[in-house]
């Protein structure tokens, strides 16, 4: 039995995730904004065969509460076996070259607030020596697009903390791994664009964010195709990058 | 995202859009939005219905298989109550290692629970146990913008029209079940191969009565004297055994093929061997519940083996009384076509009635077989089949139906007018307006 702790708990692919250990028996403490999705969410995993679920309601961008949340879910499971951080939005690219304020928010909710909670939880992990944190980041992160890069930024810099942290707790003893998705059909890419054969369901990319959290991998890109894909992108020069409109 | 879509038959090959909900207090707004910009829509579940039942008069469908959270399970009791896009494999995934089935399943787990209300499926076991909406305890039905209690007791009217309703009375977004129990995961089942039709229902007397499930595969090619040779399959839940949960490794069908693999000549190599294979003598086996129940579900993709221009199924069922005769003729008129389907289901269906305004089985026999497409079918083959459906009394399924006469289905279904009455106005399908001409 884990105890597993999910930030940004109601988002689609930590729900896929979540649905996977509930079978195994797991406990869990969900973190996320709305508490009505997040009660829906503790409900089915209930029914999906979790030992137990707790939950707590907060909004990443109010960082005072995230030690609370913290002290809480320690009180309650007493230690973390795995911590998976989940939460993010999309951000509008266009409207946030318009409005700096805006821009500057959205960092806070994809960047800013993981490394917040990320530090909070190396304390923790530091003290435990032993268990994983896994982190969303994205493709995205990986090279500045014009189409994108506001997200991406926030990515590059979560993916960059993550990977410091994986050398630092490494020695430790405690598992950090770096999780960039490409396109999952969620809630959260409804509405885009997107080419088909590169769009996979939040369960398929949730089997292996489980599999590669139990072998203890530092990257993972999900799809796998996308190391390839991000391979080439991050060999484009710069010359011709610059022409792209990726 | 926003995908395309089709149903399963891929007939008509109309592609639809879906806009996927995803959490239960946003979905009137959804419907709202839908009603708006494209004046209708329709609950889309997991794509199974192989007609235009499931398709939006306006292109524009809501995807109901991302709300599906099981919201209570009571193990004690056996019920679940789970929103509506929850499939049937995820039902038995968690009911199963618990000691609970589904108290009515169709040919296929990979339908939403939502969709099995509103087409009211049945299954081999329809003769003791009725239909899927035979079981459903309540459901939450959201109908211009109210989210109403239904059951027998709480409107009682919109419960009934909802069953087998189409998706029209509005979007149901949850839904209570009662599950039956059972002692291992594993099924005995008995086989016996008949010779011709008669010998068919001879079999169905006598064993029905004594078995939980029972269905026939028929040879839909034999002709002369050997028309409607067959399999005759029955199967209980077995009293020993695991109550493992376990799911068989699936293959595919990566890609659609310009033709259809299926023809005269295969069809007739199949048959053959398939008939032959089985013994003459009753002999029992012991098989998982999946290849049991599910055996298509094994091959994902199977549709696509009908090739781009797809397939249609003809489902019917004929009365008691007219049922021998029929059934005779039906299958007589088929093999002289010489087309048809590698599965071909023979079912005596009980008098179990259902709560459904527009159920489809009644006491009779039941014919189901798919038939790959092409312009001729409709205009020649189904007018035969049709006619004869018609005189014995019979009617054809909606979930399967892509051809259907408006004539037929009103005076086959007589509830149809007062379904038209509780429809939701922003629901609206293409099956619906083809019927109701």
């Amino acid at each position: 039995m884990k105890r597993i702790l999910v930030i940004g708990a109601t988002s689609a692919i930590a729900t896929a995730c979540c649905r996977l250990w509930a079978e195994q028996g797991h406990e869990f403490f969900l973190v996320a904004r709305d508490a009505e999705k997040l009660q829906q969410t503790a409900q089915d995993l209930e029914a999906r065969g979790a030992k137990s679920v707790n939950s707590f309601t907060m909004d990443v961008l109010d960082t005072p509460q995230h030690a609370l949340m913290l002290q809480q879910c320690i009180s309650t499971h007493r230690q973390i076996d795995i911590a998976l951080v989940a939460h993010g939005t999309l951000p509008d690219q266009t409207a946030c070259e318009q409005d700096a304020e805006l821009a500057l928010q959205e960092f806070s909710i994809n960047g800013s607030s993981v490394i917040s909670l990320l530090s909070l939880l190396a304390e923790q992990f530091t003290l435990q020596r032993c268990g994983s944190l896994a982190v969303i980041s994205s493709v995205a992160g990986d090279r500045g697009r014009p189409s994108n890069y506001l997200y991406g930024s926030a990515k590059a810099a979560v993916s960059a903390f993550c990977e410091g942290l994986h050398a630092r707790l490494f020695k430790i003893g405690v598992h950090v791994i770096t999780i960039k998705p490409g396109f999952v059909d969620t809630p959260m890419t409804q509405g885009l664009t997107l080419p088909k054969v590169l769009v996979v369901p939040p369960e398929y990319v949730a089997k292996q964010i489980v599999s590669a959290i139990n072998n203890k991998k530092a990257v993972l890109y999900t799809p796998r195709f996308w190391a390839l894909i991000m391979l080439i992108i991050r060999s484009i020069p710069n010359f011709i990058f610059k022409r792209l409109n990726l | 995202m926003s995908q395309l879509v089709a149903s399963w038959g891929g007939y008509p090959a109309v592609k639809q859009s879906i806009t996927a909900c995803t959490w239960r207090a946003e979905t009137a707004k959804q419907i709202m939005t839908q009603q708006q910009s494209h004046a209708s829509t329709l609950a889309f579940g997991n794509g199974r219905s192989y007609g235009d039942s499931c398709l939006a008069a306006s292109h524009h469908a809501l995807g109901m298989n991302t709300l599906n959270r099981f919201i209570t399970v009571d193990w004690q009791q056996g019920l679940v109550t789970a929103e509506a896009g929850v499939t049937l494999a995820d039902i038995l995934r968690i009911a199963i290692p618990n000691g609970w089935f589904l108290a009515v399943t169709p040919g296929t787990q990979f339908v939403t629970l939502g969709g099995a209300i509103a087409n009211d499926v049945h299954g081999k076991n329809h003769h003791v146990r009725g239909t899927f909406g035979c079981h459903v305890e309540q459901f939450g039905l959201l109908r211009q913008e109210q989210m109403l209690n239904c059951s027998a007791q709480e409107n009682p009217e919109l419960f009934s029209a909802t069953i087998g309703g189409l998706g029209l009375t509005g979007i149901i977004t949850w839904a209570t079940i009662r599950l039956i129990p059972i002692q291992s995961a594993h099924i005995d089942c008995k086989t016996v191969r008949f010779n011709n039709l008669d010998e068919f229902f001879e079999l169905s007397n006598t064993l029905d009565a004594q078995h939980e499930y029972s269905v026939a595969w028929i040879d839909c090619l034999a002709a002369g004297k050997q028309t409607g040779r067959g399999v005759f399959m029955m199967g209980d839940h077995a009293q020993y055994g695991d109550l493992q949960h376990k799911t068989a490794a699936k293959l595919s069908v990566p890609l659609t093929p310009p033709v259809s693999l299926i023809n005269t000549y295969s069809l007739r190599a199949f048959n053959h061997l398939y008939w032959h294979k089985h013994p003459k003598k009753l002999t029992v086996t012991r098989s998982d519940y999946e290849p049991f129940f599910y055996p298509l579900d094994r091959i994902l993709h199977w549709n696509r083996i009908y090739g781009r221009k797809g397939f249609q199924q003809y489902q019917c069922v004929i009365p008691e009384n007219t049922a021998a005769d029929a059934i005779k003729e039906l299958l007589q008129c088929i093999a002289k076509s010489g087309r048809g389907s590698f599965l071909a289901v023979l079912k005596r269906c009980g008098d179990i009635a259902s709560p459904g305004l527009l159920s489809f089985p009644m006491a009779g026999t039941s014919l189901a077989l798919d038939f790959a497409h092409d312009a001729k079918l409709q205009t020649e083959l189904f007018q035969t089949l049709d006619n004869i459906v018609h005189h014995a009394g019979g009617r054809l399924y909606p979930a399967k139906d892509a051809h259907m006469r408006a004539t037929d289905f009103q005076q086959a279904y007589p509830g149809w007018q007062r379904l038209e009455q509780l429809r939701d106005p922003a629901m609206q399908s293409l099956f619906w307006q083809r019927v109701t001409r």
